[in-house]
């Protein structure tokens, strides 16, 4: 899709195709099953959530396979994403600025793309983070199956993983914030595909600029 | 169930109180194995398999006497056999009877997160109580000994009891009775610890065995299965039992400062972003994206 079709009438512009959207929720979903059982897991004062989602084996048995799940999603992710995630001059600038966005002074913010510096953060960190989390994942899937010589792989793993997890967790709570409190029109972009072009030119101007410039472009 | 309850001194992935704390008055007790005396006869074997209804598993033969490589999910107790040449030349035909060591500290319980799967009573005895299992396998990775086993099928871990239902009847378990030899003994620690440095002190004085000694590991704060070996400053000859062994480092770090850093951060977390709410609130308000939003035709 040309950036000129994401312009839709009535002032909206589309901003996550359908395909990006299926493959958020996927992420998504697993991802809040996986942090409801993993919180089960990490301390005693949080097995009641296990005891809801149908007890203790059950949750250890689709942990993994929710695991699976949201690592697949985000490396779908990478694909549709890695492009757009790079790390440009623009998100320097943002980094040194961050205190003024995190006190809604967004005019003095430098004119962020379709994706701001902290966006591309949290991808990055989910990515990396995902990684980490699959490959602990797997010993602890089958502790039994690692060797008394390979021990050191459980030892690794059983650090790695709470660690990993507690790190996108703090992720997660920012991305949820942002998204269901700060900015107004973000969830509804990731459900119905679309914000307002005011929203595009408050958040992310450098995207505005070239869709806006796009659209006025003469096609051939 | 309800006297096993009053007997737990310590209980594995439980919110608050030990339900049985300080409830009994009892003997720590402790198996002790003279590995000096043990003939390998593997009697222990076979009475730890009737007592506990252990079905007969496959064994495998690998031109030794050994009956199988490790324990196994259903079999619990097993001699080790090493040969082992000592520096003067002299072969020694080392005979160890593996099973649980019943750490004073155990890191299967440390490790463990399902409430009261592994608990230990306040006679020492620790046990794994499969209808809380929830099959993770953590126990395996917290046990310096490699004790713990999956049954595959079932996805729950099994080891030796100590033939706890034994004990709590005022027997001895099922291994110390049909030792021929005595080699085995049970009882109160301090009774056995006893017992155990005497046997090595007469090792050491008329036999021979300077380097005798006990095997009480103080890494696990003490085992309740403990050891008089010929050579105690070199445990790992028989058959890998570790010099020092702990939980590891990393389930420690995992269960203490991770833990504490991550409630922390997470509850820190989670008050900080609703302060920030109430201080600065939503980035712009939903009416201004309201004038602008369309009557149909959605993408």
């Amino acid at each position: 899709m040309s950036q000129a079709e994401q312009i839709i009438p009535h002032g909206h512009v589309l901003r996550y195709t359908l395909r990006e959207r299926l493959t958020h929720w996927v992420a998504g979903f697993s991802y809040v099953y996986l942090l409801l059982t993993g919180l089960a897991f990490w301390s005693p004062w949080c097995f009641w959530i296990a005891v809801i989602l149908g007890g203790g084996q059950v949750s250890r048995m689709l942990h993994p396979w929710a695991g699976l799940i949201f690592v697949g999603a985000v490396l779908y992710m990478y694909g549709m994403w890695a492009g757009q995630m790079r790390y440009t001059d623009i998100d320097k600038a943002w980094w040194k600025a961050v205190r003024y966005y995190s006190t809604n002074q967004d005019d003095k913010m430098p004119p962020a793309g379709r994706y701001n510096a902290g966006q591309k953060f949290l991808f990055w960190g989910f990515f990396w983070g995902g990684i980490l989390l699959l490959l602990s994942g797997v010993v602890l899937w089958f502790p039994e199956y690692i060797s008394w010589n390979l021990r050191f792989l459980r030892y690794l793993a059983i650090i790695v993983h709470p660690a990993a997890a507690l790190f996108t967790i703090g992720l997660f709570m920012i991305h949820l914030y942002m998204g269901l409190f700060a900015e107004r029109g973000a969830f509804g972009s990731v459900i119905r595909g679309d914000v307002s072009m005011a929203f595009a030119k408050r958040y992310h101007p450098g995207w505005y600029q070239e869709i806006t410039r796009q659209a006025a472009a003469p096609r051939k | 169930m309800s006297q096993a309850t009053l007997r737990v001194q310590k209980i594995s992935g439980h919110a608050g109180g030990v339900p049985g704390k300080d409830t009994q008055r009892e003997y720590t007790v402790s198996k002790l194995i003279d590995t000096t005396t043990c003939i390998g006869c593997k009697a222990c074997e076979v009475a730890c398999m009737e007592w506990n209804d252990l079905p007969f598993g496959q064994t495998v033969f690998d031109n030794t006497y050994q009956t199988m490589p490790e324990t196994r999910w259903n079999y619990w107790n097993l001699i080790l056999f090493n040969e082992h040449e000592r520096e003067d030349g002299a072969l020694m035909w080392l005979m160890r009877k593996n099973q649980c060591m019943h750490c004073a500290d155990p890191g299967c319980l440390a490790a463990c997160p399902a409430d009261g799967a592994i608990v230990q009573y306040t006679n020492g005895i620790v046990d794994f109580q499969q209808a809380n299992c929830i099959g993770c396998g953590y126990c395996i990775t917290g046990c310096p000994f490699d004790i713990p086993k999956m049954n595959p099928e079932t996805h729950r871990v099994f080891k030796c009891t100590l033939c706890a239902d034994r004990v709590s009847e005022g027997l001895e378990p099922a291994c110390i009775k049909s030792c021929p030899t005595g080699c085995l003994h049970f009882g109160s620690k301090d009774d056995m610890k006893e017992l155990a440095e005497a046997r090595a002190k007469q090792l050491r004085d008329h036999s021979n065995f300077p380097h005798a000694g006990v095997y009480d590991p103080p890494g696990v704060g003490g085992t309740g299965v403990i050891y008089v070996l010929h050579d105690a400053s070199n445990p790992e000859i028989y058959g890998g039992l570790p010099k020092n062994p702990h939980v590891p480092w990393s389930v420690k770090l995992w269960k203490g400062p991770l833990k504490w850093l991550g409630n922390v951060a997470m509850i820190g977390g989670l008050i900080g972003l609703f302060v920030h709410y109430l201080r600065y609130g939503p980035k712009a308000r939903e009416e201004e994206d309201l004038a602008s939003r369309p009557e149909g035709g959605r993408t």
